[in-house]
């Protein structure tokens, strides 16, 4: 919204000596932010001059030499435009004059003195849509009054200020002169000067010749007056500029009127060509599939949900967004039909998505006050009166299902106080409510308050609360701590024991987005479910919710090799969604490893299976799942490595994967790992409880087995494992050898095993006995032989 | 005669004693004097061949010889070990300047140290962190804060929806319908924070499609007074511990459909201190958080009576925080994850940022 100075003075005394921004300082203070507050036109040093001689420059086929009075001196002004010429009133920039365009200096051109510029309106920095062509093209010519040596923007009422709103959703009432006079009175305790509303009215009764008919509930005020005669011009400089100001492109004077009056009132109004119009207006919801050309010559296809007006036959308008061709103003137009009306304002939102945000649906979506909407309507014959010489009909077509009536709220002064954690009085709280031209009735510490009805925000008592606050002023009210019940905050510490756990680990946290493309969405899983995408994307590379985060950490891996990162150890803690019966999500930890792990000369460690394997084992330790879990070489997605992953199983359930990326996804050897941190957790794991150790000393003893290759050493443990029974504490694996020494389908692996009794000290036929059990066990299962020492 | 020899393996002794050079020799030295068959031992064995009367002198005699041996042996030991340890030394010293053996060192991402900090001052408050579906239905993200379909204000919140119902959530605030909504049966104080990523579609310098908010909200009977001025005093400890001292505060009304008031809350501009600078686009203030006190329709519509219950909601936006906190200048390296970037912070932080 765009609030021009001078427009809101003619409603409200804004006091001279403040300045622009303080305006804007002050309403940003009540919650109506701004963008920009400044001059309409940004230009300094410029003064009113007259060419008064003009003769071709000797040494350019274009430019002149131009001899300019400005009152106090000629000036010499070397000048391309075609239009310059002597005896014309112009626009002349002064040495130093700072334009948007940059700033005036003397000079030379071509070898002539100049000493300063005349300028077109285009180069005062007025956006193009309000300029037309000799704007652009040619310097601008003043009429005959414009007196020598004066502010030629003064002269042309450009000297105006504009602050740029963001309003909030709320506020449709501020979205009017009328409104932010209103609000701007209650900053600087002025009173709201009246709207001059009078005009003539001819004999007749429109009544008697137009007929409007109201076929949907979503149309609940129409009204309808008759302007004839009016008499099609260019309107006069304070409206063009006013609407130049508010943003608006000024047409001729009939539609500059119906803009005029919306920004004026906040009440859009509509005015057809009454002789193409016919006798009757219909408004109704549009058939599926009806077709309309609108004010910008688009055909557009409509469906039920579109409010139109139509005549007999066919729609001529969409309803509170843009009206038609065919009933369209024109300089022939000789009598008008006016349109001000209030439509459901969902529907004119639905209806203004879908085909043009104007500025008219903008204040239909954000609700009307029905006595603005009669307003504007007489607003409109007083101006068409004045300034299209038009006669205006008597009567009005009124259809009318409002139910105005003014809200009375009671509120307590401890209400306001309350919620305030203020101390105000009733006389302070009457006082707010009387700047806000708000009526009250005050009885001991109660007060009914009467919102006016051009405030559709206020409804309920919270509302009064937050005008008092926003009055008084929030900055005035004390803060403190609310005094409440002592009581020991929860978090989940989990999730933040893993997060450390992973960081001392040496891995880098990163923050991945969720959204993937659709494409990769079944990637590093087997697991079955739908994948849930998005209605409307943004881009189609992120259409998706992502089911695993490898993908997501995949990408960064790519980004970060691509810049040279040599080492990328990450993780991430994050969500995987899904849809299986119903929608669904889970929390998930996610690890991905590449390059060096370790350093140090000659300890370079580069990731491998068995790196990663151990994060996952340090983390599930750590968790207290020692001893709970295992890896299958099995369901492995064929993004991974067949022969180099496996699935994580913890108490026999699948909770995770971890393996190399496939070579065929990548050549760089990229170590991932994801587990269903939901799945995980949900398996108890029993409270921290010493055990005694041992005071018994115990027993090593190392022994190596030759087996066939592809028996796996887990496998081994496990045998050693079962058959150490209790005394066995500890099986460590030292060394794996193939080689020359051995088989080609064998290898060696070289066992250190610890032997314990928690209540004796071990004799060596104790130890040796189960020491033998174990050799006899391990080569029986494996069809092992026990390598000579 | 006897004496002699003693005599003999004196200066015999003091002979050999001249050719130690290292403790073998000395060692080799000992057993030939000291040994079972040694010289000095040897003497020993006279004394049954001396007469009774000079018995004692000569056993005197070979213990003195014995005790200069031992004191001689003793002496040069020492210093052949001390010579020994001297070379072990030199022979082990490492140029200590050559590069450590270590393991990577992991980073929290900035985002994450910044919820983490909220959370710890908040739970030192009492306050309890809650989750909510990221995944979330109309009903709580809009419709159980006051924004039915079709409101305007849904416009400030463009949305990812999956379908008509479901969609990612645009606000942290979607917990506030589910917390109170468990609570119905028999309604109770609430204080609780929901940190958690957030979604809208919009993406640009600085808006990311993807970002984090904290919600915030205290319920509490009305007569306990949860009024503007405790959200305000909240804040201003919110603001000192998370982002500084010294910063200013401002509280601007606004308009959210589940509060009422509603204030944007603006922080002094930490850069230029409130002259006005590019940051702060010459406002000199910085918002970074919306607030206020609870609609009384959000109360009513998830079981809670706004004639007895009332509070105050809040909700910054962490990114933000983030970037005040630690100088980041451009929001979109929090999601570019660039290895580089992360490593930076990967230690320790305590001290307050912004001074």
């Amino acid at each position: 919204m765009l609030l021009s100075r001078k427009f809101v003075s003619d409603y409200i005394d804004i006091p001279n000596e403040v300045d622009i921004k303080d305006l804007a300082n002050r309403l940003t203070s009540l919650g109506n932010e701004f963008d920009s507050a400044e001059k309409l036109i940004n230009a300094t040093n410029l003064t009113i001059g007259k060419i008064i001689e003009c003769t071709p420059h000797p040494d350019s086929d274009h430019l002149k030499v131009c001899k300019v009075d400005i009152g106090s001196e000629v000036l010499q002004i070397v000048c391309g435009a075609p239009n310059a010429r002597s005896g014309i009133k112009v626009i002349v920039a002064l040495d130093g004059a700072k334009l948007p365009g940059g700033t005036i200096k003397k000079g030379m051109i071509r070898g002539v003195e100049s000493n300063g510029m005349m300028c077109a309106t285009e180069e005062l920095g007025l956006d193009h849509k309000f300029l037309k062509d000799e704007d652009i093209n040619g310097i601008k010519e003043l009429d005959d009054d414009a007196k020598l040596g004066e502010d030629p923007i003064k002269y042309l009422e450009l000297d105006d200020e504009v602050i740029d709103f963001d309003l909030t959703a709320n506020r449709g009432d501020l979205l009017s002169i009328l409104g932010m006079a209103y609000e701007i009175g209650a900053i600087y305790d002025k009173k709201v000067k009246s709207i001059d509303l009078s005009y003539n009215e001819n004999n007749e009764d429109i009544n008697n010749i137009f007929k409007v008919d109201i076929k949907t509930d979503n149309c609940s005020l129409f009204l309808s007056k008759k302007a004839l005669n009016v008499e099609i011009k260019e309107s006069p400089n304070f409206i063009k500029n006013r609407l130049i100001a508010s943003g608006i492109r000024p047409i001729n004077n009939v539609v500059d009127i119906s803009n005029y009056v919306m920004l004026e009132t906040g009440q859009p109004l509509h005015f057809y060509d009454a002789d193409r119009l016919g006798d009757t207006l219909v408004v109704r919801m549009a058939e599926e599939g009806e077709e309309l050309t609108t004010l910008d010559n688009e055909k557009r296809i409509l469906s039920d949900t579109d409010i139109v007006i139509a005549d007999k036959k066919k729609a001529i308008g969409l309803a509170g967004v843009m009206g038609g061709l065919s009933t369209e103003v024109e300089d022939d137009t000789k009598n008008i039909i006016i349109e001000s009306a209030i439509f459901d304002s969902i529907l004119v939102r639905r209806t203004s998505n879908k085909i043009l945000r104007s500025e008219a649906s903008n204040r239909f979506e954000k609700g009307l006050d029905p006595n603005r909407t009669n307003m504007a309507i007489e607003r409109a014959c007083t101006l068409l009166e004045k300034y299209a010489n038009a006669t205006i009909m008597g009567g009005k077509v009124t259809y009318d299902k409002t139910k105005v009536s003014e809200k009375d709220i009671p509120i307590t002064l401890k209400n306001i106080n309350d919620v305030l954690g203020a101390s105000l009085t009733l006389d302070e709280v009457v006082d707010i409510f009387r700047r806000l031209d708000f009526k009250t009735k005050a009885s001991k510490d109660s007060i009914i308050v009467t919102a006016p009805t051009r405030r559709l925000d206020i409804s309920i008592k919270e509302d009064l609360i937050e005008e008092v606050g926003r009055i008084y002023g929030v900055n005035n009210i004390k803060g403190k701590l609310p005094i409440v019940p002592m009581k020991k905050g929860s978090y989940d510490v989990t999730t933040r024991e893993i997060r450390n756990k992973m960081i001392s680990l040496g891995l880098n946290e990163v923050l991945s987005y969720i959204l993937i493309n659709d494409k990769d969405v079944h990637k590093y899983t087997n697991d079955s479910f739908e994948e849930v995408k998005l209605l409307d994307p943004l881009t189609e590379d992120r259409n998706t919710l992502r089911y695993s985060m490898i993908p997501s950490l995949m990408k960064i891996f790519k980004y970060n090799k691509k810049r040279n990162v040599k080492d990328i150890s990450i993780f991430e803690i994050g969500k995987g969604f899904y849809k299986k019966d119903t929608y669904g999500e889970n929390n998930k930890l996610c690890v991905l490893m590449y390059g060096n792990y370790y350093y140090g000369i000659g300890n370079k460690k580069t990731v491998d299976f068995y790196i990663i394997k151990g994060i996952l084992e340090e983390l599930l330790d750590y968790l207290g799942y020692e001893n709970r879990y295992s890896l299958v070489n099995d369901n492995i997605p064929k993004e991974l490595h067949p022969g180099a992953s496996a699935s994580i199983k913890v108490n026999n359930d699948i909770v995770g994967i971890i393996g190399k990326v496939h070579p065929s996804v990548t050549k760089d050897d990229v170590y991932v790992l994801e587990i269903n941190l939901d799945k995980l957790l949900e398996k108890r794991v029993s409270k921290m409880k010493y055990k005694e150790i041992s005071k018994f000393p115990g027993v090593s003893k190392d022994l190596a087995f030759i087996l066939d290759k592809n028996i796996a050493a887990g496998d081994v443990i496990s045998t050693i494992k079962k058959a150490g029974g209790k005394l066995i504490k500890d099986i460590n694996i030292f060394d794996i050898y193939t080689g020359d020494k051995i088989k080609e389908n064998e290898k060696s692996i070289a066992f250190s095993l610890y032997f314990e009794d928690s209540k004796k000290t071990l004799n060596d036929d104790e130890v040796m006995q189960v020491f033998n059990s174990i050799i006899e066990k391990v080569e029986k299962t494996h069809n092992a032989i026990l390598r000579d020492k | 005669m006897k004496n002699d020899k003693i005599k003999e393996v004196k200066s015999l002794l003091e002979e050999d004693k001249k050719n130690i050079s290292n403790i073998n020799e000395l060692n080799d030295l000992k057993v030939k004097y000291l040994g079972k068959k040694g010289l000095i031992t040897q003497l020993n064995s006279l004394i049954k061949d001396i007469p009774n009367e000079e018995k004692k002198a000569f056993g005197q005699s070979v213990n003195e010889l014995r005790t200069i041996f031992n004191n001689y042996y003793e002496e040069k030991k020492d210093i052949f070990e001390e010579e020994l340890l001297n070379e072990r030394l030199e022979k082990e010293a490492i140029d200590i300047t050559l590069p450590a053996v270590k393991t990577k060192r992991g980073s929290k991402h900035p985002v994450n140290r910044m919820i983490e900090k909220i959370e710890d001052l908040f739970v030192s408050m009492g306050y309890d962190v809650m989750t909510g579906p990221e995944l979330e239905t109309d009903e709580f993200c809009f419709e159980r804060l006051n924004l039915p379909k079709g409101h305007p204000a849904r416009d400030m919140q463009d949305s990812f929806y999956i379908t008509d119902e479901y969609l990612l959530r645009t606000q942290t605030s979607a917990v506030q319908a589910r917390t109170l909504l468990a609570n119905k049966e028999d309604p109770k104080p609430i204080r609780e924070i929901v940190p958690g990523k957030t979604y809208r579609k919009e993406d640009d310098a600085t808006h990311s499609h993807q970002f984090c908010q904290c919600e915030g909200l205290v319920i509490d009977r009305k007569e306990n007074h949860v009024s503007l001025a405790d959200l305000k005093g909240t804040l201003e400890v919110f603001v000192k511990e998370v982002i500084g001292d010294n910063l200013d505060l401002r509280f601007r009304p606004s308009y959210f459909p589940f509060t009422e008031p509603s204030y944007e809350v603006d922080v002094s501009c930490f850069k230029c201190g409130g002259k006005g600078c590019p940051l702060c686009k010459d406002t000199g203030w910085i918002e970074i958080l919306g607030a206020g006190i609870v609609h009384p329709n959000v109360l009513r519509m998830n079981g809670y009576d706004p004639e007895e219950w009332g509070g105050f909601a809040f909700g910054p936006g962490l990114e933000r925080l983030t970037m005040f906190r630690y100088g980041i200048p451009d929001m979109r390296y929090l999601y570019t994850n660039d290895i580089r970037f992360l490593e930076e912070f990967d230690r320790k932080d305590d001290c307050d940022a912004i001074k």
